[in-house]
């Protein structure tokens, strides 16, 4: 999902930085070529519709995460605060109006170009709405609505699928035609749709491999980079389909070694803690955050931000049988969009398959969709599983969020209280 | 003469630095504090040099009370032997001063003052020596056992007596304090113990409380007391400065298991602790062994942390210990909303404006603290019998009152431990750790042979 | 005889500040088959819960007045205060006259809190109400007819009752009937506000989300007619329009503040759910076809402009604006709840708009349990001296 790849390089990660360098150069060519552009989200993205209408995806988040990796959201916020944002708000938000302000340059360097569609996909998140009314003001392009209704009742309903169905008739591919010039071809969406699913299936399965001991992946900080081409511009094509299979093989290859997860400081030979963890990753501090892990040989071996663009591990494959329909299950089943006993339960599961020592909660400040209530996830989650749960408190992108100290103060203390719980009873710590 | 062992444990906080030495048994030998400066190797080196100290307090005791003839004279001894090494203690750091103060007052920005300038600061700290024994009175009130802080007050006091708004302004006496004390805080003062257990006992006998063959005897135990070899056989680290300790990776212990570790030494039925230090907040669940099962820890804002005391004490002209028998005094209820610090200031201001009485906002502000507390507690698993509560805040008598009345109205009746000791609990587990990780060691030892 | 202009404030501000739910309490209490059901801000198909014989009961936080112990452990210090409010209602048995609980998509955290309401009371009915953000009557339309409709099934499962069509179309007349009035309140107080100030409109409005609608409207009825025959004396104040309270709501002492500090709040989106829909549900000549069909319509086209719904081919801010023209308002006061993403992510928007038509705003921050007005006084005082000046150039 990004440049800043870690020190010691595997073959899929130069891989993963060429199709991206790839995919950002087409977009700075697109004034040149003529090719247009849907500024889209990961949650409930619509990469195999946008693109069998030859359209280029953006995604503004993963513009904000590059951003912050790269130390520049800092001054994109507070120049997205100058202009009267409150500090208050979502910083994935200020960085992308601030970047916006700033000229609109990419992660590689090469210009963004404007939108042609603002196609807003609103799943799992409220601001994400909020996050397109403001681009609204600042394009003049079009724009279309995809409203994914949220699982409150903890199940996919068909009503909420016919629902999405109809938008994506009557109101997303209207648009994208108006867009392009182009008619919509529903064979050449279930095409991309068979490519996806294929994909999907390695996705899985490096996903999976952090069920061996010791894990041969670390399933959050090492999984951000593993789901950049799925969740992003590349489903549906041959280069994610390449690169899942590239991705794949070095994860045998590792299991069949034995070794641990690759970190950018080698690899973690001795794994000691097992951890399952929710929350997105901070991205302004991404190789401090990850080193007070290593460090301590604590991997990570699932993750719920590896869910925010589909649950793929529980199951759910792009159907090019039922083009339309397939793509309404995966916008209503992506992480943000579950209910909270939904996602105890995940948590809860994902502790015992992968047989973890404990979980941990990041707590960003900016996502209310993910943090109002891990509070009781945290409670719910230790009474089921037995294992104790940790709270370290961080933001996205915003840098004044970050607090090293404080954060390694209670990721040390956790994993002590983690070996100290593991003396047998009648033994004194 | 065989040697004592002993093992150490610092616990490295925001606001002060506290050591504990254990003996072999597991019993404290010794405890030492100071405040914590900017140089966390000085503070750390001094609290444990305090620790020390106090350890042949200890061991002196120790002995008197095993001596039949003078076990009767320990009462009578001890505490003029520790006022004679506190004032000797007291007038080293007040030559460290005097020599500071001059220092400072060469820089060239200060020459338009001088040589009235050493003169006014030399009278200072000559007054402030003649002060000095009364402070040391076996018995004597102390607003702090801090140099810092005594000196501090005194310095204030004097420096406005001596100041003249046209030719020595206070300020800038004041400024040459700030620069000299940091000077005098990150020294580490030699203070012989044996010299002035010498010149206690000679004080003594010149005061007839005893007679010259006690005198003799008691020197004899003193002097075995004084050269018993304190051998450290390890150490551990804690704290929030914990990673700034000179110590091995190895000999670090999070603050939150010394913390449970500590309070569970204390009073083995504790099963939740509550620290509130200088810089966070700390709500901990141990099981029957003091092992931590469960803990929260205050987010990024400092409400509900000593600190805010701070800010109130300071906002209000007072010192931070004399704010809780303040607030023991108010009659009438205040409901404060704001814990966040950066408005307490103003919303402190706008009640006392109000009208409303200094002791009824300080009650009101001491229960919104420990309110934010309380949601610690609960988010850590709620309070349990017995519940501990420790640090620094756990002094202060209005915290503890808001605090029951909280735990009581919603967990009904707790038993609540507090230990006047309780600010040196993190510092107590970090050297149960220490001894056990020895005895660990130790033991494998023997395996392998 | 008539209740004075005090003594109705005085009934009012009773029933706004009763947290405990005492006179709803009293209410069920008076009927084993009595039925309860509370929503949380904004917006929710209220008349459903009318027509099935029960209570719906606003819940809108704590006030100043709840201190929050259990309910600072849920939710961490950059969220909101209500969800922390209305957990520490929850857990202190203060919530337990409700049967059910609906949760209407205004944010995350309300949305998330019917997750943590589903955990905690696993006994009551709760949903999660999702109103539509497509337009179109075939297809947001129909979804939104498909959320009424299950919510009418579930609330006749909870009361073991038939929700009858006849019955539907009497809740959304004395729905129609208690906007209407609210409608007549918010214009007499726009008209003449030394007669009907926001510090006491609020409170008639606060009463009704703890009243049947019937005893409500009587309120309304009473205090309009009070307020309009007092002889209070004309006092010329700044008219502003307040923007961004629609959610957690401000301390009644911040209200008063802005009054004393010489702003006539002329208009405002405090307490915005009921007031939601703008007009008359059922049409001058009655009740025609399907009451939900009404409902589905009313919401489609005659819903106000809110940070929640999406904004679409609509101009955000414009409402805003016309608002201020139609109240002869001369500014906006923006005063948003602390990290309310909805308001304060709309607050650029909005504040390009009024900008756009040449009206000045200021900005505040609050929370429900804010006790210290000084800045905000403040801050208004200068306000309301700096619109003078302009309108006497």
């Amino acid at each position: 999902m990004t440049e800043t790849v870690p020190a010691q390089r595997d073959a899929s990660m130069a891989l993963q930085k060429k199709i991206l360098g790839e995919h950002y150069h087409a977009l700075a060519q697109a004034p040149e070529t003529g090719a247009k552009t849907a500024y889209t989200f990961v949650p409930g993205n619509l990469t195999e519709l946008i693109r069998s209408f030859d359209m280029l995806p953006v995604l503004p988040e993963i513009n904000a995460l590059q951003s912050g990796m790269r130390k520049q959201s800092g001054d994109f916020v507070r120049e997205a605060e100058k202009l009267g944002h409150s500090e208050d708000v979502c910083t994935y938000v200020k960085c992308d109006i601030g970047m916006l302000k700033g000229g609109n340059i990419g992660p590689t360097g090469e210009h963004i170009p404007d939108p042609d569609l603002l196609l807003l996909s609103y799943t799992g998140c409220f601001t994400f709405m909020k996050w397109f009314e403001l681009l609204k003001q600042e394009y003049d392009c079009e724009i279309a609505m995809l409203h994914v209704p949220y699982q409150g009742g903890g199940e996919i309903t068909q009503e909420m699928v016919d629902y999405i169905v109809r938008q994506l008739e009557e109101s997303v591919i209207p648009k994208l035609e108006k867009v392009t010039g182009k008619s919509f071809d529903e064979d050449a969406v279930s095409e991309r749709l068979a490519l996806s699913a294929q994909a999907e299936e390695d996705f899985v399965y490096v996903l999976e491999s952090a069920k061996h001991r010791p894990s041969p992946i670390d399933g959050y900080f090492g999984g951000v980079f593993y789901i950049g081409p799925i969740f992003s511009a590349f489903r549906g094509t041959q280069a994610g389909i390449d690169y899942y299979q590239a991705l794949r093989s070095e994860v045998d290859a590792r299991i069949a070694a034995g070794k641990g997860p690759v970190t950018p400081a080698g690899e973690v030979t001795d794994e000691r803690y097992r951890l399952v963890v929710e929350g997105p990753p901070n991205w302004t501090h991404f190789r401090e955050f990850w080193k007070m892990f290593y460090e301590e040989n604590a991997v990570c071996v699932a993750s719920t931000y590896t869910k925010v663009g589909g649950l793929y591990d529980r199951g759910f494959r792009h159907d090019p049988s039922k083009p339309l329909e397939s793509l309404a299950r995966y916008c209503l089943g992506c992480y943000t969009n579950l209910n909270l006993p939904q996602r105890v339960d995940l948590i809860s599961d994902y502790v015992r398959e992968y047989s973890a020592d404990g979980f941990l909660i990041n707590s960003v400040k900016s996502c209310n969709s993910f943090s109002a209530g891990q509070l009781v996830i945290l409670r719910e989650v230790e009474e089921r599983t037995g294992v104790p749960g940790g709270f370290i408190e961080s933001d996205l992108v915003d840098p004044r969020y970050f607090s090293a100290a404080n954060i390694k103060n209670r990721l040390e203390s956790y994993l002590q209280m983690i070996e100290q719980r593991r003396q047998p009873v009648g033994a004194t710590g | 003469m065989n040697g004592l062992d002993c093992w150490v444990g610092i616990d490295l906080g925001s606001t002060t630095t506290k050591a504990v030495i254990l003996d072999s048994e597991g019993a404290i030998l010794g405890r030492g504090i100071t405040n914590s400066r900017s140089n966390y190797d000085v503070a750390c080196a001094v609290a444990r040099a305090e620790a020390f100290v106090d350890a042949r307090f200890a061991l002196a005791r120790r002995t008197l009370e095993a001596d039949a003839e003078l076990a009767p004279r320990t009462e009578l001894l001890l505490p003029v032997i520790a006022a004679s090494f506190a004032e000797a203690k007291h007038g080293a750091a007040l030559d460290a001063l005097r020599a500071e103060l001059l220092v400072a007052a060469r820089n060239d920005f200060y020459k338009s003052w001088q040589p009235a300038l050493d003169r006014v600061l030399g009278e200072i700290v000559d007054e402030m020596e003649v002060r000095a024994p009364a402070l040391f009175v076996p018995g004597a009130e102390r607003k702090s056992d801090f140099f810092r802080d005594l000196a501090s007050s005194s310095f204030m006091q004097l420096s406005e007596e001596a100041a003249d708004p046209g030719t020595m302004p206070q300020d800038v006496l004041i400024g040459m304090f700030d620069k000299a004390i940091i000077k005098v805080e990150n020294q580490e003062l030699e203070v012989s113990f044996e010299e002035h257990v010498g010149q206690a006992l000679d004080r003594l006998l010149e005061a007839a409380g005893l007679e010259a063959g006690e005198r003799a005897r008691a020197a004899e135990l003193m002097e075995y007391a004084v050269g018993m070899p304190l051998q450290e056989r390890a150490h551990v680290g804690t704290g929030y400065g914990r990673a700034r300790l000179p110590f091995p990776k190895a000999s670090i212990r999070s603050e939150i298991l010394c913390h449970g570790l500590g309070a569970h030494a204390t009073f083995p039925s504790t099963r939740t602790v509550l620290d509130i230090g200088g810089q966070d907040t700390k709500a901990i669940q141990v099981d029957e062994r003091g092992i931590v099962t469960g803990f929260q820890m205050n987010d990024r804002c400092a409400a509900g942390c000593g600190r805010y005391l701070g800010y109130i004490a300071d906002e209000m002209n007072l010192g931070v210990h004399e704010l809780g028998p303040m607030a023991m005094k108010s009659t009438r209820k205040v409901k404060i909303n704001s814990t966040c610090t950066v408005f307490a200031g103003a919303e402190l201001r706008d009640r006392l404006n109000l009208g409303q009485q200094r002791e009824d906002i300080l009650a009101g502000l001491h229960r919104a603290i420990m309110l934010r507390a309380m949601s610690l507690l609960a988010r850590s698993g709620g309070v349990h019998d017995d519940f501990t509560f420790t640090g620094g805040v756990a002094r202060n008598p209005a915290a503890v009152r808001a605090l029951r009345e909280l735990v009581t109205e919603n967990y009904g009746e707790r038993k609540i431990n507090i230990s006047a000791a309780s600010i040196y609990t993190g510092a107590l587990g970090a050297a149960i750790f220490a001894r056990r990780a020895e005895d660990a060691d130790e033991s494998t030892e023997e395996a392998a042979a | 005889m008539a209740s004075t202009v005090e003594e109705l404030v005085a009934r009012a501000e009773a029933l706004a500040l009763d947290v405990d739910l005492t006179g709803v309490a009293a209410w069920k209490e008076a009927d084993p088959a009595r039925r309860v059901v509370g929503y949380l801000p904004v917006f929710v198909p209220i008349e459903i819960i009318t027509a099935a014989g029960m209570h719906p009961v606003g819940i809108i936080g704590g006030t100043d007045q709840v201190e929050i112990i259990r309910g600072d452990a849920y939710f961490q210090s950059y969220i909101c205060h209500i969800p922390r409010s209305v957990v520490e209602l929850g857990l202190s048995g203060r919530l337990d006259v409700c049967d059910g609980f609906l949760f209407p998509s205004t944010c995350d955290v309300i949305r998330n809190m019917s997750g943590i309401w589903k955990l905690e009371f696993p006994d009551k009915y709760v949903k999660y109400v999702d109103v539509p953000q497509n337009f179109d009557p075939e297809i947001g339309g129909n979804w939104w007819r498909h959320e009424i409709t299950s919510l009418r099934a579930d609330l006749e499962k909870l009361g073991e009752i038939e929700i009858t069509d006849e019955s539907m179309w009497t809740a959304i007349a004395l729905h129609d009937e208690n906007r209407r009035l609210l409608r007549n309140l918010y214009d007499l107080r726009s008209e003449r506000p030394w007669l009907a100030p926001t510090s006491e409109v609020y409170l008639m409005q606060r009463a009704g989300l703890v009243l049947p609608v019937q005893e409500h409207n009587e309120l309304l009825r009473e205090y309009t007619e009070a307020a309009t025959n007092s002889d209070r004396p004309l006092m010329d104040n700044s008219r502003i329009v307040l923007a961004g309270a629609f959610c957690e709501q401000p301390p009644l002492g911040l209200l008063r503040t802005l009054e004393r500090a010489g702003c006539w709040i002329v208009d405002d989106d405090l307490l915005l759910g009921p007031r939601m829909i703008t007009e008359p549900i059922i049409d001058p000549e009655g009740p025609v076809g399907d009451p939900v069909d009404a409902l589905v319509k009313a919401f489609l086209d005659k819903a106000a402009a809110a940070s929640f719904i999406y904004i679409d081919e609509k101009v955000k801010g414009a409402e805003l604006a016309d608002m201020v023209d139609k109240r002869q308002a001369e500014g906006v006061i923006f005063a948003a709840p602390s990290f309310c993403d909805p308001a304060l992510l709309d607050r650029p928007m909005l504040a390009r708009a009024l900008d756009e038509r040449g009206i000045s705003h200021i900005s505040m921050k609050y929370s429900e349990n804010t006790g210290q007005f000084q800045t905000i006084r403040e801050q208004a005082g200068t306000f309301a001296d700096a619109l003078k000046l302009w309108s006497d150039a």
